[in-house]
């Protein structure tokens, strides 16, 4: 029998209710005449208190609130692919089509108390058995698939917890998520298995074993492929300032990554980014397959001016979704814009909890949710058979106040994260993008995933991204010098280093997002024109070491300088012969001024 | 002891006063968020809001302040709603204080509807993406910090500087392209200065817009309390001008500085845990659902765009309230008091300015082909330029390279050509791209490495000439 108490005090998402003795921690509940979802976040003798995840505005004392007996969980099957939800896994078009009903004209408002499923209920599905009747089934092995979009074959899972004798399998056909697909029988019991299964959202999907990650998430961004790269599985923040990047740099994730499954949740951040997702993405085609993005995508939207509370929910929502697509055997990313608001969510449930803070008015927890969430990233073997490997990779953007990485968020989730792309307020002014700032950012996947460049693009590709960092540190080592006495005063090595940092910002790390041609690096091409740029870095060393001058070289290339800086957006992914081309008309230019100064 | 009449109670059991809050015991049956009348003895009428009510006890923001208020023979009605005002086309012309009432001596308001002040959060999947150019005729706006129809775009500037004048100059010059329709203005004025507000009503007057304009005006002398409640009473307006009567509308809302000060009073009155700088942990999210009522959804013409002012206290934009307010809006144009000091006006600090929405509004069929690769190198030109200042600073501009020099000059002529117009200048983005490629062509042609070798050869001066 689920509990039933009432309402004893409302303040703003937080509310509490007596007489809820029987109530578990973490259960969702229905609250008031509207039957707002709320979750118990704290029991105190017979009184709950809860969170809500609409507006309590109208909520009185006295209200019911009604237990559901289960925790706050998330229905996963075919449909979840293209979807956009709110914070609480209720599909924003189908709250719109439910308030149009009544209202007409409050259609574009989202109104409190709209129940709506999360999966599609009367679509029928095409069901392809895949398991042996009789057999012994446990959780994780694959009854079945289903074509959910014509990227992804949902894989119809036996779900975690469950084993025992298939007795029963349907046939071929379609069926809707609620039809039963298999029954099996266990310790006398026999167990339907639907399409449609639910999973806690607090509670991370189980696996038979975690591995290291060992390849990269190519994400076309050549200075995170090539400088501070991404493995699948593995865990990453962009922290930065308003306005740096941090939303353009996600957005290009989802759409560039070589991931199979996008999640991305847009928690208290902007409706127009959410909007901006879900305009594009139906358009936008997947560079590894041609096929519209969204059929990889599911959305998970609530924007800033959404409740409060949701906002917390929405990250556990998210990354269960993420867990069950990797249990099929795929890789999935999933980023979160902004972990900021999420833990400024927790904060304010905290806050009215009268909870004692810790630094800045966090709660002490948010380190330990902080680490729990980054955890379920990784690569796995599923649970089940047949035997599937599936990653999920999670990356953050962080927001911090006034762009101060020392604040509690960007701190401690710095604790949890192996990749660190540090946006730069000062990059960002000078629109060099994305102001992924070199000196401040890291990677610990860099040794992992050379051997993949190694044997997929080239032998050198570890030497040369070296090389380049160096060039890097040094420049910034050499700007402290010139802001002292200016670049005149160099030794003509030092103002070559100069001269290919600038080359190497201009030509290969700033990227500009939207531009067709840019946008979207592959890593042949990435490599190329960092050799071409790193070969050129070389030849002209060798020319000064001679007693040649950085003036005389720029001379000796004259345009072609111009066009190394602008082979990025105009020489096309498969044109990569004409960067090689470039590469050696440049190389033959200083060959002849080398010949030219005997 | 209570009474109620149609969903009104009354009460008169008031145990505390504290700020401009009231505990009301012996309540039954009050909402959060539920709009309450309180009547002093001398028969004054004030408006309230519940902030906190649990069984029994109500916890009562009054919007004109407790001053006055006794314990006893106040009266405190609760209505049943949450604060509501009415809205109605009749009210553009018109002038109201924050609550919504007529203060201009005018007719009362016809009503052709009532609306909760609070509004409700627009559905992402029915918005619809930005992506018209707006023309506001100010160069270092349009070339580069492109508005659209639908954006909320802030102006932070500090105190004495002319940001009221830019906003005025935008909203007299703002048009999109081939449209002849003006825009509905909806002016809430938060807590400014009798001038502040003389200078928008006399603009509006000498324009002939106050036709076209409803303003909603609480004043620096007048209660804080109700500064929570103006901008959310015209954005109410807003939303009702727009997606049921088909209007574009320019909202202005100054200043948000003052709007995030009465904010952190009710929030240290209520003994909450403050935040940085003693602003409540929530700022952002309380900005937020006024900010975010901005943009254009699906199936309707109308749209709001909105520009918020805000004083950045000490001129520091990390400050919470322009910190806070960056993390929401779609950009932000920062003035700069060193350009200010220097004579040039609009006194726009292009590189702390940013519009996101730039990108969807321009280009061919918009603006003009070349307009994004003529801005990226507008803004790599002007930063290097500036970046170079300095360092001549220190060491000399002898010790500079001659193309060095060439961009130190660039970063002038951008300050005094570019930037720097009047304040009743009207320019076209042709004329202000033209400008662009006028001080783009004195550096040397290799140095325009963001823009295309077919754009140049189409639009640079040396081979437009020919
Ligand atoms: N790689 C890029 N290429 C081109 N433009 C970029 C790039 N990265 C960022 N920008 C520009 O910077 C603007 C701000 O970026 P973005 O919205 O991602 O910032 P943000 O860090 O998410 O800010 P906030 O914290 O306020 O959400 C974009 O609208 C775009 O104009
Ligand atoms: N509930 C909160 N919400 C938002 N920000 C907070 C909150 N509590 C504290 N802060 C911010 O964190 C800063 C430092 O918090 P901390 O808890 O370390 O204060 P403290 O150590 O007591 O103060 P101080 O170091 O100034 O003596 C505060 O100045 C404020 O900016
Ligand atoms: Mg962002
Ligand atoms: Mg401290």
């Amino acid at each position: 029998m689920p509990v039933k108490g009432r309402i004893v005090r409302i303040s703003g998402p937080l509310i509490i209710a007596e007489n809820m003795q029987g109530a578990q921690m973490f259960e969702m509940v229905r609250v008031g005449e509207d039957r707002l979802i709320g979750e118990i976040t704290r029991i105190r003798g017979d009184k709950a208190y809860i969170q809500v995840y609409e507006s309590t505005t109208g909520l009185k004392p006295g209200e019911v609130v009604e237990g559901t007996g289960a925790p706050l969980s998330v229905e996963l099957g075919p449909g979840l692919l293209g979807t956009i939800y709110d914070g609480v896994q209720r599909p924003l078009p189908l709250i719109a089509e439910t308030i149009a009903r009544d209202l007409p004209h409050r259609r574009m408002f989202i109104e409190r108390g709209i129940d709506v499923p999360p999966l599609p209920r009367d679509k029928k599905w095409h069901f392809k058995p895949q398991a042996e009747l009789g057999g012994k089934v446990e959780g994780g092995d694959v009854l079945g698939i289903v074509e959910e979009t014509s990227l992804i074959t949902h894989k119809i899972m036996v779900p975690p917890g469950v084993r025992g004798t298939l007795t029963w399998l349907a046939v071929e056909g379609d069926y809707t998520v609620d039809e039963v697909i298999a029954q099996v029988r266990t310790d006398g019991k026999t167990i339907d298995i639907r399409m449609a299964q639910r999973w806690p959202v607090r509670i991370p999907r189980p696996f038979k074993a975690k591995l290291d990650p060992t390849e990269p998430l190519i994400t076309g961004t050549r200075i995170i492929d090539t400088l501070f790269p991404m493995a699948r599985g593995g865990t990453g923040a962009v922290p930065g300032g308003f306005g740096t990047g941090k939303t353009v740099t996600l957005h290009s994730l989802a759409q560039w990554s070589s991931a199979r499954v996008v999640v991305y949740i847009g928690c208290g951040e902007r409706g127009n980014e959410m909007t901006e997702v879900l305009e594009r993405f139906p358009k936008y085609k997947d560079p590894w397959t041609g096929k519209p993005l969204m059929e990889r995508t599911i959305l998970i939207a609530n924007t800033s001016n959404m409740p409060v509370a949701a906002r917390e929910a929405s990250i556990y929502v998210g990354v269960t979704l993420a867990e069950y697509y990797r249990d099929m055997g795929y890789d999935v990313l999933l980023v979160a814009d902004s972990t900021s608001r999420w833990a400024e969510a927790l904060r304010e449930i905290a806050g009215r909890l009268e909870e004692m803070p810790a630094e800045e008015g966090y709660p002490s927890y948010l380190a330990s949710r902080l680490a729990e969430f980054y955890e379920r990233a990784g690569r796995v073997e599923a649970l089940g058979s047949p035997e599937r490997m599936g990653s999920v990779t999670i990356v953050g953007a962080v927001s911090p106040p006034g762009g101060d990485f020392t604040e509690p968020v960007t701190s401690h989730t710095k604790r949890f994260i192996r990749v660190f792309w540090a946006l730069d307020t000062k990059l960002a002014y000078s629109r060099h993008y994305p102001a992924i700032n070199w000196l401040l950012s890291y990677s610990a996947y860099t040794d992992l995933v050379a051997e993949w460049w190694h044997k997929n693009v080239d032998k050198r590709w570890k030497e040369y991204r070296d090389e380049a960092m160096e060039i890097l540190l040094r420049e910034d080592e050499l700007q402290e010098i010139v802001r002292l006495v200016g670049t005149e005063s160099l030794d003509e090595k030092d103002k070559l280093v100069l001269e290919t940092a600038r080359l190497l910002k201009d030509g290969f790390l700033k990227q500009n997002a939207f531009d067709p041609i840019d946008a979207f690096t592959t890593p042949e091409k990435q490599f190329k024109l960092l050799k071409m740029i790193l070969d050129f870095h070389r030849k002209a060393a060798q020319l000064v070491e001679h007693g040649a001058t950085v003036a005389q070289i720029r001379d000796a290339v004259g345009r072609l300088y111009v066009e190394m800086v602008k082979a990025k957006f105009s020489i096309k992914n498969d044109e990569l012969e004409k960067i090689e081309e470039l590469r050696n008309r440049a190389l033959k230019a200083l060959e002849s001024l080398e010949a030219r100064l005997g | 002891m209570g009474m109620e009449i149609a969903g009104i109670r009354e009460y008169s059991r008031i145990t505390e006063i504290k700020g401009p809050l009231l505990i009301v015991e012996g309540v039954t049956n009050v909402a959060y968020d539920e709009i309450v009348e309180v009547e002093l003895p001398t028969g004054e009428k004030r408006r309230g809001r519940v902030l906190d009510v649990a069984r029994g006890v109500a916890v009562v923001q009054v919007f004109e302040g407790t001053t006055g208020i006794t314990t006893t023979g106040t009266r405190v009605r609760f209505l049943g709603k949450p604060l509501e005002i009415p809205v109605s086309e009749d009210m553009l012309g018109r002038i109201f204080n924050g609550l919504g009432e007529p203060i201009d001596g005018g007719p009362k308001i016809i009503a052709e509807d009532e609306r909760d002040v609070n509004g409700a959060p627009l559905n992402p999947a029915e918005r619809s993406y930005p992506e018209d150019f707006i023309q506001t005729g100010v160069s270092a706006i349009d070339g580069m910090n492109t508005l659209v129809r639908g954006q909320k775009l802030p102006i932070f500037s500090g105190s004495g500087m002319p940001h009221n004048i830019l906003a005025a100059q935008i909203a007299r010059q703002a048009t999109v392209r081939g449209e002849a329709e003006e825009f509905a203005v909806v002016f809430a004025a938060i807590g400014i200065k009798y001038d502040d507000y003389m200078f928008f009503k006399k603009f509006f007057e000498e324009t002939g817009a106050l036709n076209r304009v409803a303003m909603f005006v609480n004043l620096a002398d007048e209660p804080a309390m109700v500064r929570l409640v103006t901008p959310r009473s015209a954005l109410t307006l807003a939303e009702y001008l727009a997606y049921e009567r088909d209007m574009h509308v320019l909202v202005i809302l100054t200043d948000m500085t003052n709007y995030a000060e009465a904010l952190r009073e009710i929030s240290a009155a209520r003994e909450e845990v403050p935040g940085r700088q003693g602003y409540p942990g929530y700022l952002y999210s309380d900005l937020a659902s006024i900010y975010e009522r901005a943009g254009r959804v699906k199936g309707k013409k109308g749209s709001i765009t909105q520009m918020p002012i805000l004083t950045m206290p000490n001129d520091d934009i990390t400050h919470p309230i322009p910190d806070l307010t960056g993390y929401i809006t779609e950009g932000q144009i920062v003035l700069s008091r060193e350009l200010h000091n220097k004579g040039i006006y609009p006194p726009i600090n292009v590189l702390m300015s940013l519009s996101r929405l730039m990108k969807e509004g321009i280009g061919p069929g918009k603006t003009r082909e070349d307009h994004a690769e003529v801005s990226n190198q507008l803004y790599a030109a002007y930063s290097r330029g500036v970046e170079l200042r300095s360092l001549a600073a220190v060491v000399g501009e002898e010790s500079l390279s001659q193309t060095d020099r060439k961009y130190l000059k660039f970063a002038d002529l951008f300050e005094r050509r570019f930037l720097s117009q009047g304040p009743r200048e009207n320019r076209t983005i042709e004329q202000t791209l033209d400008i662009a490629w006028e001080i783009l062509a004195t550096l040397p042609e290799e140095e325009l490495v963001n823009i295309k070798e077919e754009t140049i050869k189409k639009y640079h001066p040396n081979y437009r000439s020919m």
